[in-house]
């Protein structure tokens, strides 16, 4: 009897429903049953009626329901006592399970369901979507808009008919703010208080919403055309000398950009017992990884897993990547260097050391000092790895000899 | 009984319509669900609801809008200019005096004689708690026509027109949604200076249209024309203005009413108003 209950709690995602059973209007929702043992059969004649009921209705689905942003996709598909009968079985289900694992109902976290789920039904599935969930329903179930209209059907929105309220109400709402500018102005000039130098919005630093950020804002599904004209539209009331009126509405639709090289973590340098600063560093490119200990008032001297760098690295070209950081910042003999590295081959060996001598540098060095580092390049790991071989070709760009005939 | 109810209560609107709005999405029971929610208060007192929705029916300018508007506040609003000669519509020539100088000029007592039943007719639709929308597509004036619609209670649409909006509306917004009851185009032309997509759907869907037309528009499908000038600022500003004043006014006198009705359930005279 426990098991049988238990079953009607579990639910695939949403996501792997299809559009067609969704749009019945929330009335019908089919689940995906688990076949345990003894209790198919009745549910398996429920699920049956369903289908017919829903089968029924596929000839109203049109393609405006097979869009994926489900939350912004029209009416809703899962009314309010849906999700709150939904909400109910959950609970008690959660406590039934606790009760099953010999648990304190009133303990159980989210963290215990998953474990229990996992072991009372064990899947040998990869997809994570695949697997049986059972979780809070306003995480399964997609934030959607609620039915637009009263119980007398009008609207509550008066811009409700355009289809796209929320985006046209943001418009309106901007344009009314601009004409407020313009009025403001006027009034200014009328008492002849206005000055071509009123303080500015500062816009350094920040960046308009994106359009997936201001869809999730809206709830609702704008095209790129509308939210170029949203962006031109801000332009415009940020082109009005007095714009710094309506400065809270503008920043609200702008973003901070993170600084790029604040986000460089500068260990903190460290000193020996003969109070000499030393500092480590490592940097890997392709696959040979390097370590570097950078020792301070030395005379440059260079050692690589033991052996000398010149007899490590005959060929010029690696003893210049070698060279490169400490010749940029001009303390070539400052220096003595402890390197290990090992994997690749000895140019990208070479690139691994820069890149873990440059980092090893950054303790010893000022903010300004560090930001022409960056710029230069050589706090930069190199992404290039080898491309792999595709079948059907013989390498990773090389294709087989194309013959006639 | 329930028939009889929706029969009675729903004389203003479009009965079939709501019901066949239902059908499509799912049984004939969720039809009459929404019906009957649509609706709470009919079974109480159906007398007195009647009297009130039938007590403006009785006088002819029961929400006395002839004084909110005369032949001269249209002329200083240069309602009475139309477009030049040549882009005269055939259909408009009934409505126009003539040409002075190569421009139409629009005949303002028909005018004043058009807006007046107009207006009117609106007056009454707000009475009654209908959804009235308004439509222009001239960008000079959307702002003016969307505040307008805020202001009075009723929704507005000055955007681009989606296909399907009128026709194919329970897909589109949802079973259940319920049409506009009224539509006041404040232009019938779109940017193209082509007719309203509006104009034909809401005669499709049975829709009453109440609309400025110009001397280029086309008349013959809007319920309720008004010949008038639909490009300056100032007559658009007018229009804009009366048809505020006429549905705040209505609604003020369904409340007034209703409030009535509460107080006194037994007697209601002419004299309220």
């Amino acid at each position: 009897m426990q098991t049988q209950t238990l079953s009607t709690y579990f639910l695939f995602s949403p996501e792997r429903r299809t559009a067609n059973m969704a749009a019945s209007g929330g009335r019908t929702v089919r689940y995906f049953l688990w076949k345990c043992g003894n209790c198919c059969s009745n549910f398996n004649t429920v699920s049956s009626n369903l289908t017919r009921q829903v089968l029924s209705r596929q000839l109203c689905v049109s393609a405006v329901l097979h869009r994926k942003n489900l939350a912004a996709a029209g009416p809703e598909k899962f009314s309010e006592e849906f999700i709150k009968k939904q909400v109910e079985e959950f609970n008690i289900g959660k406590r039934h399970l606790a009760n099953m694992m010999g648990e304190d109902p009133e303990t159980f976290t989210q963290g215990d369901i998953n474990r229990s789920i996992a072991y009372l039904f064990p899947s040998g599935l990869f997809d994570k979507k695949a697997k049986p969930l059972m979780k809070h329903p306003d995480e399964v179930f997609p934030k959607q808009r609620a039915v637009q209209w009263g119980a007398d059907g009008r609207p509550f929105h008066f811009l409700f008919y355009t289809g796209k309220q929320s985006y046209y109400s943001l418009m309106h709402d901007t344009f009314t703010k601009a004409l407020a500018v313009e009025n403001h102005q006027d009034r200014l000039r009328g008492k002849d208080l206005f000055t071509q130098d009123a303080k500015q919005i500062s816009l350094v630093g920040s960046r308009w919403l994106l359009k997936e950020e201001l869809e999730e804002l809206l709830v609702e599904t704008i095209s790129e055309h509308d939210y170029a004209r949203f962006i031109q539209l801000m332009e415009r009331l940020l082109s009005l000398p007095y714009c710094s009126v309506e400065e809270d509405f503008v920043q609200r639709y702008r973003r901070q950009l993170e600084i790029q090289s604040s986000k460089q973590q500068v260990q903190p340098l460290q000193y020996d017992q003969h109070g000499v600063a030393y500092s480590t560093g490592d940097g890997r490119r392709k696959t040979a990884t390097g370590t570097v200990l950078l020792r301070d008032s030395g005379s440059g001297s260079i050692s690589i897993n033991g052996t000398n760098y010149v007899h490590y690295f005959p060929v010029l070209q690696d003893r210049e990547q070698l060279m490169f950081p400490l010749h940029f910042m001009g303390v070539l003999g400052r220096f003595d260097m402890q390197c290990s590295v090992s994997g690749g081959g000895h140019s990208s060996q070479a690139g691994a050391l820069r890149l873990a001598i440059s980092r090893a540098m950054l303790s010893f060095l000022s903010e300004e000092q560090v930001e022409t580092m960056r710029q230069a390049g050589l706090l930069t790991p190199d992404p290039r790895i080898k491309e792999r071989k595709k079948p059907g070709q013989e390498g990773a760009r090389r294709k087989f000899t194309w013959k006639k005939r | 009984m329930a028939a009889g109810v929706l029969t009675k209560g729903l004389c203003g609107f479009r009965q079939p319509r709501i019901i066949a709005a239902g059908y499509s999405c799912s049984g004939p029971l969720y039809a009459t669900a929404t019906a009957v929610k649509t609706l709470p208060l009919q079974t109480d007192s159906t007398a007195v609801t009647d009297k009130i929705q039938n007590l403006p029916l009785e006088t002819p300018d029961f929400f006395r809008l002839s004084e909110l508007f005369s032949l001269k506040d249209l002329f200083d609003a240069r309602v009475h200019l139309g477009h030049k000669k040549g882009c005269r519509h055939r259909l408009m020539e009934p409505y126009l005096f003539g040409s002075r100088l190569g421009q139409d000029i629009i005949d303002l007592d028909q005018t004043m004689a058009h807006l007046q039943s107009a207006l009117n007719f609106t007056a009454h639709i707000a009475y009654r708690g209908g959804i009235i929308l308004f439509v222009s597509r001239r960008r000079q004036f959307g702002h003016v026509v969307e505040s307008t619609a805020g202001d009075c209670g009723e929704y507005a649409h000055t955007r681009y027109w989606q296909g399907g909006l009128l026709t194919n509306a329970p897909i589109q917004y949802g079973p259940g949604v319920r049409l506009p009851d009224l539509i006041v185009f404040l232009s019938t032309l779109n940017n193209v200076f082509q007719q309203h997509v509006g104009v034909r759907d809401a005669a499709k869907m049975n829709i009453p249209t109440v609309g400025v037309v110009d001397s280029n528009c086309n008349p013959s499908l809007v319920t309720y024309p008004v010949p008038g000038n639909d490009d300056t600022p100032a007559a658009m500003e007018l229009y804009c203005r009366l048809f505020k004043m006429t549905i705040n006014r209505a609604k003020d006198k369904r409340r007034q009413m209703e409030l009535l009705q509460g107080l006194s359930p037994a007697g209601l005279t002419q004299g309220s108003s």
